[in-house]
């Protein structure tokens, strides 16, 4: 590495060299999503790539599939209650984690990165074990409980970050001007961590949309969320309805993504310094 | 708790016997095993400046945030009003802070910001619209009530955070260091801005810095704190010459702190020797136990060091070697080394003695000790 280059011949190599890792790295991340949309067009009863001609019969059996819709509307009221779930949970032990020091204070961050670490599909077997031992295997609870204990870490940092970049002058100067605790609360902290909180509680919905190893274990027939109809969609059929579904999905998760960042801008839920 | 006075901006001074707006009463502090603020005992008078200084670490923070009631003191009690609120929470002690760094709420506008706590004490809307526009118009930000905090400079987010704290009308106004953010020339047009804002509101105002020449120039009184310990409570000009202790010598102002000296009476004077060649006389003043042989420590400010005119004997005169001017404008200041004395600081007007006496050559120094604290070695 200690070849001698002429200094700004050597910055625009360097400069060269990083754009082209940068576009490599652009297509590798993009790479199956932009296969799938692709294919979905495609006017074959087959998977095929690339597309043979361009069509939307897929989109419209797609959305119009009775599996799909039920799966769809499962996985709202799913993630509905889950994500606000975890948001109320994830505030309380982020502040618990943030304001005050006591003992097992360590073991409770070490929890609650536990879910990134502990495989899907054991969180989803244990609780589906677990949900016959008590005799709650079907119907939703099983299902929102495991969704919440998937995304909790999420929210949790997303508030956690939000209440290191609060002032904590802010409180106090509320205080000062005669407001009680309680009011301090609902003026000044909660409002101020409401883009952090808004912004996980989106993280956390897309993740729990779109969450399928330990959903396969806890949902049945009645409560399967769309990532498991559409597992067993692809055993029966091999026809592109997978391939528009899938596209429908990126595209309303970009969708909201996008909206998310312009409102709440996720840079600031996801890095601490950004104030 | 709040009594309403809403129609006497200016409380008149009281009929009670408690001239005093706060009272600190053997406050002490600790944090773990470090102690903050160790037995403090200051009376707050109705309607004065007092300023805590010292530098930083010295306690004067914690102690406005034990006012505030921010922090609980280990020991001691705090009284506001004559009322004793060492277990008051904040939020009912009346006190009107300004932060440091302003602290004002980034999702209020200005008028939000100012009439935050007029809404909490339940005040009708349109009395609260008046109170913060008189309140943005003694700060000048007539008109602003609109704008987004973070559409402010520096300077007028200082005066929201002001206008924000008087407009409760405290019992106590706190500063921490409300100056400290801004640029040096705001800094000074600030200052006095502070002072008519005082004279027009007469509100007991605690303020808290580590600058002297803010002190210096705002105060009614000072409280110099070192190491969480009161040491002197005066008026600035009472404090500039006669200083307490040798802390508070070196902390005000620039300071000549000579060598110790051993002293002799002789006559009406005081002999001081400070090197085998070098003798230094004082009237004897009555405020001063000097006994024969014992050890003193004299502090001279550069304003009292003068260069001899002529070859004339007199009393006090030390040949020095110049090292160093900087010109001020308004005076230099000049750095001499004399033999025994080491380095001293003279303060002279106008800026000729740079031409008149370049670096490296010889003048003689009056020492002027009438002005000069003497303070005897414990």
């Amino acid at each position: 590495m200690t070849l001698r280059l002429e200094p700004r011949f050597a910055a625009k190599a360097r400069s060269g060299l990083f754009w082209f890792v940068v576009v490599l790295i652009l297509l590798f991340m993009t790479i199956p999503a932009v296969v799938v949309i692709a294919t979905s067009f495609s006017p074959s009863e087959l998977v095929t790539f690339p597309p043979a001609g361009l069509s939307l019969k897929w989109y419209v059996r797609a959305v119009t599939y009775p599996d799909f819709q039920n799966a769809f509307i499962n996985g709202l009221i799913v993630t509905s209650f889950a994500s606000t779930l975890a948001l109320i949970t994830g505030s309380a032990v982020a502040c618990l984690i943030e304001r005050y020091a006591f003992p097992g204070r360590t073991v409770l961050e070490a929890v609650l990165s536990s879910p990134l670490i502990v495989p899907h599909f054991t969180t989803g077997l244990g609780f589906l074990m677990l949900g016959v031992a008590l005799g709650i295997n079907q119907g939703y609870a099983i299902v929102i409980v495991t969704h919440v204990l998937l995304v909790l870490p999420f929210v949790t940092r997303s508030v956690y970050v939000s209440l290191r970049n609060l002032d904590p002058h802010l409180e106090r100067a509320a205080a000062n001007l005669g407001a009680s605790p309680g009011r301090v609360l609902t003026r000044i902290t909660v409002p101020l961590l409401l883009p952090g909180m808004a912004g996980g509680w989106l993280v956390a919905a897309v993740l729990s949309l779109t969450e399928f190893t330990a959903s396969l274990y806890v949902t049945d027939a009645g409560t399967q969320t769309l990532p498991v109809a559409m597992y067993t969609y692809i055993r029966e059929y091999s026809d592109p309805t997978i391939a528009a579904i899938s596209a429908i999905l990126i595209l309303a998760t970009t969708l909201v993504m996008f909206i998310a960042d312009q409102i709440f801008g996720l840079g600031r839920i996801l890095s601490i310094d950004a104030h | 708790m709040r009594t309403d006075n809403e129609a006497a901006p200016h409380p008149p001074p009281a009929a009670d016997p408690a001239a005093n707006a706060v009272e600190l009463v053997g406050v002490s502090k600790n944090f773990g095993a470090v102690t903050a603020v160790h037995a403090v005992t200051l009376a707050i008078r109705r309607g004065e400046v007092l300023t805590l200084l010292g530098p930083s670490g010295c306690g004067k923070t914690t102690l406005l945030n034990i006012v505030a009631g921010f922090e609980e003191p280990t020991r001691g009690r705090i009284l506001i009003d004559g009322r004793d609120v060492t277990l008051t929470p904040p939020h009912l002690r009346d006190t009107g802070m300004v932060f440091q760094n302003y602290a004002l709420f980034p999702h209020m506008n200005v008028f939000e910001n100012v009439a935050f706590g007029l809404g909490m004490r339940r005040m009708p809307k349109a009395r609260i619209a008046t109170e913060v526009g008189r309140a943005l118009e003694m700060v000048k930000l007539e008109g602003l009530g609109e704008r987004r905090v973070r559409q402010l400079s520096g300077g007028q987010q200082q005066r929201v955070a002001l206008a924000r704290a008087i407009v409760i009308q405290p019992k106590v106004l706190l500063l921490d260091e409300p100056l400290s953010a801004l640029d040096k020339n705001l800094r000074g047009q600030m200052q006095i801005e502070l002072k008519e804002l005082h004279d027009r509101t007469g509100l007991t105002t605690v303020f808290v810095t580590h600058d002297q020449g803010e002190a210096l120039s705002l105060s009614d009184r000072i409280v110099v704190l070192n190491r969480g310990e009161i040491q002197q409570i005066a008026a600035p000009i009472e404090l500039y010459r006669h200083p307490a202790n040798g802390f508070v010598a070196s902390f005000i102002g620039d300071i000549n702190h000579l060598p110790p000296a051993e002293c002799q009476r002789c006559g009406s004077d005081i002999l001081f020797r400070l090197a085998p060649t070098i003798e230094l006389a004082m009237p004897a003043r009555a405020d001063l136990a000097l006994r024969d042989g014992r050890k003193a420590h004299i502090f001279v400010r550069p304003e009292h060091l003068r260069i001899a005119d002529g070859a004339g004997e007199g009393r006090n005169r030390v040949l020095c070697q110049v090292v160093t001017h900087v010109y001020q404008g308004t005076h230099t200041l000049t750095r001499v080394e004399a033999v025994g004395l080491g380095l001293l600081q003279l303060r002279i007007p106008g800026g000729e003695i740079i031409e008149r006496a370049p670096p490296g050559s010889r003048i003689v120094v009056t020492i002027d000790l009438d002005e000069a604290t003497v303070l005897a070695e414990a």
